[in-house]
């Protein structure tokens, strides 16, 4: 006998978060507050050169005469970010050779995420940087990539052993003075990934990172920078789960992508941070500014799913300025009980022959809302300009919303866009179809969301199409009627 | 001093002519208060993005026109739709004109506001409808409430229909060097009433005109009201048109917009509906040239179920013109089986031009079928060519394809003259005679 929609809705509310659970390692944490001491702080406690603390220091007076915006179509109690603590570490930081080496906890942690690094290392062929609580503790698969000339490693690192690269790149896409939070993550960033790829190279593997936010009450200020040279090609893989705390964790990030001429860079997210609970408490916040940069003939993919966080906040971008780029966005963005998203892209068609195309699906379940928001803008250089964007909504019950907030501003008669947008629900006949073939309900709707994201999900590499599958069923099932 | 002290001081003159004791007193006094406070709005502001009033509010425009001047009905014949008879209602320089007008108390009531205002007859109708569609919020909408005074009052009861369609004209003879009118319409279709109503504003010479303009539109149960707006204007002539429509069970609204003159033109068009098995209607074709802007902004808000809605916005912009289209569809919790489709179709002409658009929907009941579309492009080439080959030279080809661009908006208009002017309008605007009216 299949589930009734009200078993079906009390399961989906206590579904307990999966991932939730908390790893005690002691930490090396700042005080809370933030001033131009606590900058400096991290700064000095990372070694870092004085042009990097300047850096921060310059964001961080920018940052202090921006307001927090509040265009967004997403309510929330404002983070108080004196009250945050932005930096902690992991104390024991010796660089392993073995894993034996590791903290059997830290490794125990891994486990629970099935992301045992052995495994991953015999098994995936993925790289694998893990930042826990933003400083990088185990690298692998460096040597592979080193016989490359890859470079792939944490930012501390890169800020060390590459500054003329990071000098070089850092800031150039999303400049410090970009946003409110892409300042406030320029001025304390701790820790994150820098990758790159060397001309003509392509990286033989997928490079991933599993970010994970730990302590309570400590934000989470990832930097990610990747530079793809001339004819290189990489694919990066960025995927996310959270302990479960009440308090709200902050998550401001910023990613930079730089594809070079001819060079593709194939960006893709799996983000399940903790949604809050049913009644809305607790749950991360996540504030992020991704931004690609195209070169000529160069192309630049951003896949995500998200199906996390409380409020996500969240426009990965291509800036197309070369010539004949393209710029990709897939998304599907999971929203249930009293999340909150508003996520979308922005197609910047600087040079001629550009083209982007945008495919975005919004599942709204619960009391969550579920926004899309893009820009398409086409400058009055760029010739022969190509977008095409759908953006497919599916509402489950009456009292979730779905929004669509496209701007389309065009300047270049030669452009050629096309919009389109729907909104519809989980037919009954459908389901009645499924059920009429022995498959219960809540078999039947994941089936259909899948159907409903596989434009998306075809587009996920293997390693993550599989996790991202299981995320929908989990953030989904069973909650229509 | 600015415009927006200007106004606010001069209202007080304006009350001095003005029955105090009439409850309409009230709410021009919270209105002006509520402009006070917001002043015009600024590109800061979500809904003005895209278009500035900066420039308008730099000019010192004359508030309340002094003298009348007499026009003759030949001087200003080709501004009226004059191949049909219609009842007129004629203003010049926002003044009534007796002479030009032909209004009608015969069943129904063509006529004005200012005697709605001051006549006891009429005070019901005042009471229950005035200023009750019409945003408190909104400053431009309340800065129009708070000079409320006169515009065209069509009152249709139950069961009747006006024997002919309506003409609204407004004209501007340019006696002031600048000049600011402030029209308001009200329009009331009781239960089962039927009315068509043309709407135009016009400047006869090149001094500067600032219109801001609201009407209100009431179609009770089972009700169809056509209103059509004609914007041919003087390129120094300037519009805020905010039309707000309440719509009750089973009625009919449809409202077309042709935006082809003036300098700036900004439409607030806003849909409220308010039973169920509701059907409205929003079509526009714009075709601008120079350094024209229109912005096009309307809303559709379901509040019941069982609604429709259809929109199909077309512009062409050639030169260094400019063009906006934001629509919003909301749909509410309650309003399922909504049926709400929009469309806004694009063609730039000129790497000068400028299209914004933003197509928005905001859904909150599941059972809906809600779609938008927008797309920016250019004449099919091949079709272009076909044309030709078959010896249509290039400029009549390129008009024949942007005529049936236009032309699934033209196809709704339901007075034929109107149509076949709409028509020529177009030519003229294109350049071109194709020789027979699509």
């Amino acid at each position: 006998m299949a589930y009734t929609e009200e078993e079906l809705k009390k399961e989906l509310e206590t579904k307990e978060y999966e991932y939730g659970f908390y790893t005690d390692i002691e930490s090396d944490t700042l005080p809370k507050g933030l001033n131009e001491d606590i900058v400096i702080a991290i700064s000095k406690k990372k070694n870092e050169p004085e042009w990097m603390t300047e850096w921060r220091l310059e964001a961080f007076r920018a940052w202090q005469e921006m307001e927090e915006p509040e265009w967004a179509n997403v309510t929330y109690k404002k983070p108080n970010f004196q009250d945050i603590s932005y930096y902690s570490a992991p104390n024991k930081k010796p660089k392993y050779d073995s894993l034996d080496e590791v903290d059997p906890e830290l490794l125990d942690t891994f486990k629970k995420l099935g992301i045992s690094i052995d495994e991953q290392k015999k098994l995936a062929g993925v790289a694998v940087d893990i930042v826990m609580d933003s400083v990088s503790v185990a690298t692998t698969f460096k040597k592979t990539l080193a016989e490359k000339g890859i470079i792939f490693c944490s930012i501390s690192e890169a800020i060390q052993e590459h500054p003329e690269l990071v000098k070089k790149h850092l800031g150039t896409v999303v400049p410090k003075k970009d946003n409110f939070y892409a300042a406030l993550n320029s001025a304390v960033f701790s820790d994150g990934s820098f990758c790159y790829i060397p001309k003509g190279v392509r990286c033989p593997m997928e490079l991933s990172t599993y970010f994970r936010i730990n302590q309570a009450g400590t934000g989470q200020f990832e930097r990610t920078l990747v530079v793809a040279d001339e004819g290189s090609y990489v694919s990066y893989l960025e995927g996310c789960t959270a302990p479960s705390r009440d308090e709200n964790q902050l998550h401001a990030a910023v990613v930079e992508l730089i594809a070079m001429d001819d060079a593709e860079i194939k960006y893709s997210t799996v983000q399940n941070w903790f949604p809050g609970d049913k009644e809305g408490k607790g749950g991360v916040f996540n504030f992020v500014t991704k931004r690609g940069l195209c070169e000529k003939n160069a192309k630049i993919s951003w896949t995500q799913v998200e199906t996390g966080s409380a409020v996500t906040w969240k426009y990965p971008s291509c800036v197309l300025k070369g010539d004949n780029s393209i710029g990709e966005f897939y998304s599907i963005a999971v929203t249930n009980n009293f999340q909150q998203a508003d996520t979308g892209t922005k197609m910047i068609h600087l040079g001629k022959n550009t083209k982007s195309t945008i495919i975005s699906k919004g599942i709204s379940a619960g009391q969550s809302q579920n926004s899309y928001r893009g820009l398409v803008q086409v400058s009055s250089r760029a010739d022969n300009a190509r977008n095409f964007s759908q953006c497919d909504s599916l509402l489950m019950g009456n009292r979730c919303g779905a929004h669509t907030f496209p701007y389309i501003e065009v300047k270049n008669k030669s452009a050629q866009i096309e919009h389109e947008a729907t909104t519809s629900k989980i037919g009954e006949d459908q389901i009645f179809y499924c059920n009429q073939r022995g498959i219960d309900t809540e078999k039947a709707i994941a089936l259909i969301v899948n159907g409903f994201s596989k434009e998306v999900l075809n587009k996920l590499p293997m390693e993550f199409a599989v996790e991202a599958q299981k995320l929908l069923e989990i953030s989904l099932e069973g909650s229509v009627g | 001093m600015d415009l927006k002290e200007k106004l606010v001081s001069s209202f007080l003159a304006f009350e001095d002519g003005l029955d105090l004791d009439n409850p309409v007193h009230e709410v021009r006094s919270a209105a002006i208060k509520n402009f006070e406070e917001k002043g015009f709005p600024s590109k800061k502001e979500e809904a003005w993005k895209y278009t500035s009033l900066n420039s308008i509010q730099k000019v010192d425009f004359s508030i309340f026109p002094k003298k009348e001047t007499a026009l003759e009905y030949k001087d200003i014949k080709k501004y009226f739709l004059h191949e049909i008879d219609t009842y007129k209602i004629v203003f010049v320089d926002g003044v009534y004109s007796s002479y030009l007008s032909e209004t009608t108390h015969d069943g129904v009531d063509v006529c004005l506001m200012s005697s709605a205002f001051s006549k006891p007859m009429f005070r019901q109708v005042i009471e229950v409808y005035f200023n009750k569609a019409a945003s408190k919020d909104e400053s431009l909408t309340s800065l129009n409430t708070a000079f409320s005074k006169e515009g065209a009052y069509i009152y249709i009861p139950k069961n009747k229909m006006p024997k002919k369609p309506i003409q609204i004209l407004h004209l501007a003879t340019g006696n002031e060097a600048a000049l600011m009118l402030q029209p308001r319409n009200l329009v009331v279709a009781e239960d089962n009433a039927e009315v068509q109503i043309i709407e135009r504003h016009q400047s006869l010479t090149d001094n500067e005109v600032f219109t801001n303009s609201v009407t209100e539109i009431f179609a009770g149960k089972d009700a169809i009201v056509d209103y059509y707006k004609v914007q041919n204007d003087a390129s120094t002539a300037s519009l805020v048109d905010n039309t707000y429509i309440s719509q009750k069970d089973n009625s009919v609204v449809r409202v077309h917009t042709f935006s082809f003159g003036g300098k700036l033109i900004r439409n607030n068009l806003n849909f409220y509906q308010n039973g169920e098995h509701i059907d409205s209607t929003l079509k526009g074709v714009t075709i601008l040239g120079d350094k024209q802007h229109v912005d096009h902004h309307t809303l559709v808000h379901h509040a019941q179920p069982n609604c429709e809605s259809h929109q199909d916005y077309k512009g062409i912009f050639g030169d260094s013109s400019t063009g906006v289209f934001n629509g919003k569809i909301i749909v509410d919790k309650i309003a399922q089986k909504t049926d709400a489709f929009q469309q806004n179709n694009n063609i730039l002409l000129s790497d000068k031009a400028t299209i914004n658009s933003k197509p928005q929907l905001e859904i909150f009941a599941d059972d809906v079928k809600c779609s938008h579309g927008c797309t920016i492009g250019q004449l099919d080439e091949d079709a272009l060519f076909y044309l030709r080959s078959r010896g249509i030279p290039q400029k009549e080809a390129k008009a024949l394809l942007m005529y049936a661009f236009a032309n699934n908006v033209l196809e709704s208009v339901r007075i034929p003259e109107l149509k076949a002017r709409i028509n020529k309008i177009i030519a003229n605007k294109l350049g071109v005679r194709v020789g027979f009216d699509l």
